[in-house]
This record gives C-alpha cells, sequence and structure tokens, in this order.
C-alpha cells in the first residue's frame, strides 16, 4: 500500500540536512506552509539556502529562521517589506540575496522539475539582474540565459490530499506550489484536510502525488485578513 | 508645478482623472495586468458593459473588486496581498502558468507606474539607486519585457518639478525599449520610433509648456 501520510510535523522534516536548498512555497503568507516552517525551525538544519517570493511578509516564522542565524541565502523576487531580521544579516554581510524576477523563479523552479538545465528568458536583459549571464539572439530579439533551480526539500501547504499524494489547493493560495512540489528531492505537503483515496476528482487534482513524499494533515489557521 | 506652467490657466488630471483617461483607451476584450500604486485606480473607470479581464501575477484572471469587510475570503490576494474577490468567468493558476501567460506575451496590456520613462521606450521603475540596501523587483521586469504592450501611469515630474520624461534613464532599467505610451497627469505620450508624441494634454497645458517640464524633445503626434 502506498501511503506518504506521516503523523507528526516533526516526522515529516526528518532527515533534512545542513546546507540543503528549500523551496517554500506561499505569495506572502497565504499558502506558506507555517506549520512547516515552524517545524523546520524545530528540526534544526543550518546552511539553508531558502527560496521564496517574499522574505518572511505576513508571518514570524520565516524572519525567526533568519534570526537563529539558520539561512546562509535567500532566493527572492521581492523580499520587501523586509523583516528586520533579514535586513539586519544582510547589511553585516551575514546572509546572502539572490534577487530574481518573479517569473524567472517560476521558471527555473519548473526547468529543474521537468529536466530542462537552462532556458533563454527576454526578462531582465539589458538590466543590472542579466549582468554576467550569458545573453543570446534568437529571430532578432535578445535574451538571456536562466539555469534551472534544483532544490533538495519543498515544503508545500496544500487544501486537499489523499494518501498517495495528490493535491488540490485554495483560492491563490496555489501560487508557487504547484510547481515547487515539483521541482525538489524530497517534498513535504502540510493539508487542511485530508481526504481517502479516490475522493479527489481526478479532473480537479493539480499535483499528482508522484512528486510527494510525505503528506501530513494540519488542521492550519486561514490567512489573516489584508 | 512648474515655473513655465500658468496656474490660472492650467488643470491637470488628478488621479482618478488620469486613471480614467487611460481606461478610456482599452478596449473590451483586452487581459491587463495593472501594477502598484496609481494603475490600481483603473478598474474603477471601466464602462459598466464593457468586459476587461484582469490579471494577478500571483495566479488570477478575473480579478474583482475588493470585497466588503464582512465577505472576506482570505485566501483570495492580488499581487500587493490585499484581499480581492473573482468575478464570474474567473480562473486560478499557479505561478509558472501566470508568468507563462506574462512571458508569453498573451496580456494585451500591463500598466505600470514609473520613475522615469525614456524616449527609446526604457524604463525605470524598481530601484532608484545601484546600491538599494535590500532590493526588491517582484515581477515587474517580467511584466515589461513580456506584455504585448506597457503602458506607464504616472506622474509628468517629480514632486520637485524634476522631469520623469527623459531622454535617457538614470535610474536602473527594469527594461530597454518597450513602452508604448505614458500618460501623467499633463499628457498622453507616444513612444514612437520618431520619439515622443503628444496625443493629448490636460486643459490648459501647451506643447511649449508641457516640453519646459520633460527631458527629450516632444512633437505633437499627427
Amino acid at each position: 500500500m502506498i501511503d506518504k501520510r506521516v503523523a507528526s510535523i516533526a516526522e515529516a522534516l526528518a532527515g533534512v540536512k545542513d546546507g540543503s536548498v528549500v523551496l517554500l512555497g506561499g505569495f506572502g503568507v497565504v499558502g506558506q506552509p507555517q506549520e512547516l516552517l515552524e517545524g523546520l525551525i524545530a528540526q534544526g538544519a543550518r546552511d539553508l539556502t531558502i527560496v521564496s517570493n517574499n522574505a518572511g511578509f505576513g508571518s514570524p516564522m520565516l524572519p525567526k529562521l533568519f534570526g537563529l542565524g539558520r539561512v546562509a541565502k535567500l532566493v527572492c523576487s521581492f523580499p520587501r517589506p523586509t523583516p528586520p531580521a533579514f535586513e539586519e544579516l544582510f547589511k553585516a554581510g551575514k546572509i546572502a540575496l539572490e534577487l530574481v524576477p518573479q517569473g524567472t523563479i517560476a521558471e527555473r523552479i519548473r526547468a529543474a522539475a521537468v529536466g530542462v538545465p537552462a532556458f533563454y528568458t527576454p526578462t531582465a536583459v539589458g538590466t543590472r539582474l542579466a549582468e554576467g549571464k550569458e545573453i543570446r539572439e534568437f529571430d532578432g530579439r535578445t535574451y538571456v540565459m536562466e539555469r534551472a533551480l534544483h532544490a533538495d526539500v519543498a515544503l508545500i501547504q496544500a487544501w486537499r490530499a489523499d494518501r498517495w499524494g495528490n493535491l488540490t489547493y485554495r483560492g491563490t493560495g496555489r501560487n508557487f506550489n504547484p510547481v515547487m512540489a515539483m521541482a525538489a528531492k524530497l517534498t513535504i505537503v502540510q493539508t487542511r484536510h485530508m481526504v481517502e483515496l479516490g475522493e479527489l476528482d481526478p479532473e480537479s487534482i493539480v499535483t499528482p502525488g508522484i512528486f510527494v513524499n510525505r503528506v501530513v494533515h494540519v488542521e492550519s489557521a486561514d490567512p489573516p485578513p489584508a | 508645478m512648474t515655473a513655465s506652467v500658468t496656474e490660472d490657466v492650467v488643470k491637470p488630471w488628478g488621479r482618478q482623472e488620469m486613471a480614467a483617461r487611460l481606461a478610456r483607451d482599452i478596449p473590451e476584450g483586452w487581459y491587463v495586468n495593472l501594477g502598484l500604486g496609481l494603475p490600481t485606480l483603473i478598474p474603477d473607470h471601466i464602462p459598466a458593459g464593457r468586459e476587461v479581464v484582469f490579471h494577478s501575477e500571483n495566479g488570477v484572471l478575473g480579478m474583482g473588486p475588493v470585497p466588503p469587510k464582512d465577505q472576506v475570503d482570505t485566501w483570495l490576494v492580488n499581487a500587493t496581498k490585499q484581499n480581492i474577490t473573482l468575478v464570474k468567468g474567473a480562473s486560478l493558476f499557479h505561478h509558472a502558468d501566470s508568468f507563462g501567460m506574462i512571458r508569453g506575451g498573451h496580456l494585451d496590456l500591463c500598466v505600470l507606474g514609473a520613475y522615469e520613462v525614456a524616449e527609446n521606450g526604457d524604463i525605470a521603475n524598481w530601484a532608484t539607486s545601484q546600491n538599494d540596501a535590500v532590493p526588491a523587483v517582484g515581477g515587474a521586469m517580467d511584466l515589461s519585457a513580456g506584455s504585448k504592450r506597457l503602458w506607464v501611469l504616472m506622474e509628468h515630474t517629480t514632486k520637485d518639478g524634476l522631469p520623469r520624461i527623459v531622454s535617457r534613464c538614470a535610474y536602473p532599467l527594469t527594461a530597454a525599449c518597450v513602452v508604448k505610451r505614458v500618460y501623467t497627469n499633463l499628457a498622453v505620450i507616444d513612444v514612437t520610433e520618431r520619439g515622443f508624441e503628444v496625443l493629448d494634454m490636460a486643459p490648459g497645458v501647451t506643447l511649449e509648456s508641457l516640453q519646459a517640464c520633460t527631458d527629450a524633445k516632444l512633437r505633437m503626434a499627427g
């Protein structure tokens, strides 16, 4: 029997190693797996690279991880509003920031997920975010080469899940979660609802279970009004 | 207001009028992404019955207005992370699809605010120096490079009266040679191969007075 369910947050995060590249789902706090982040703080892995669209807007969890000195690098498109914990480390040179356009982050993750090592994009051509990168012309237009963003771990928030790891999402909580779920060696999901196998309509499954390794049921709170 | 513009005659467009002036030019059927700030005023000025579909880069087509406080679904937010509603016919999708729509040229229009627009269509709207403490770019570069057309909605000058429509951007670029049109509180200006061409001016504004607060050559269109 295939059963990817785990009983606790601690079990879900077991084995995350120091130095891991961690994809963190969510756009702001919506779709960000709060309890898995809390679990990562408790789990203790250090020297992490966190890939997240924001730097902890709307939730204390990611700033707490920064504050504990556990993050070596943040790959991010919009680290504002900037949590003081991040800003202090950044100004002191104790945390690296790789600023990447939002769509380029998504596509670099997608590329890693689908076996594409690199791609050319028009985004950022002629800007300082393309400096030092390969530039190439196709059919008269200029593009910059971007590399796939491979990851060790993905932390995902789903709305419904079954024991095979099939997932659906809620509202704009979908955001980066489906592509991140596809791209990591170890994909860990917290789900608001755990349902029986067969309950999810195959037509409406967004993330097929093949991409998922562990699912933990967490009756997490709705995002706060904003 | 600059010294060369006579205050008793000139009536610059207000923020709502600027948004309304731009909204007038969006035809039915366009898929449109709106950036932060002034552009968010545009949907209120689309005439009733004209179907324009608003895109939010965090995965929404068919974004509706801000809900009343007692009807908020906190799982629905826009790109500025404010709660929104969905209109009938709306769809939800993930980030790679959303930016595929953008990069793939499927959006008819993107409207952004900017610090500067240059006569070759360069836009600077994400950083004000080469060494911002903690830089942030979000989706601005994707939207600028990917949309079928990019219009900019901004004040014609800085608060100190300095030109923001310029021959060459001083701030770091968001994208090169992409802006098609600029809507300001004083004028509507096309970016063409011949340079800036003025399509429309606020009441009382003359080409001379407009030129005086613009750091690039202007000519009337047509």
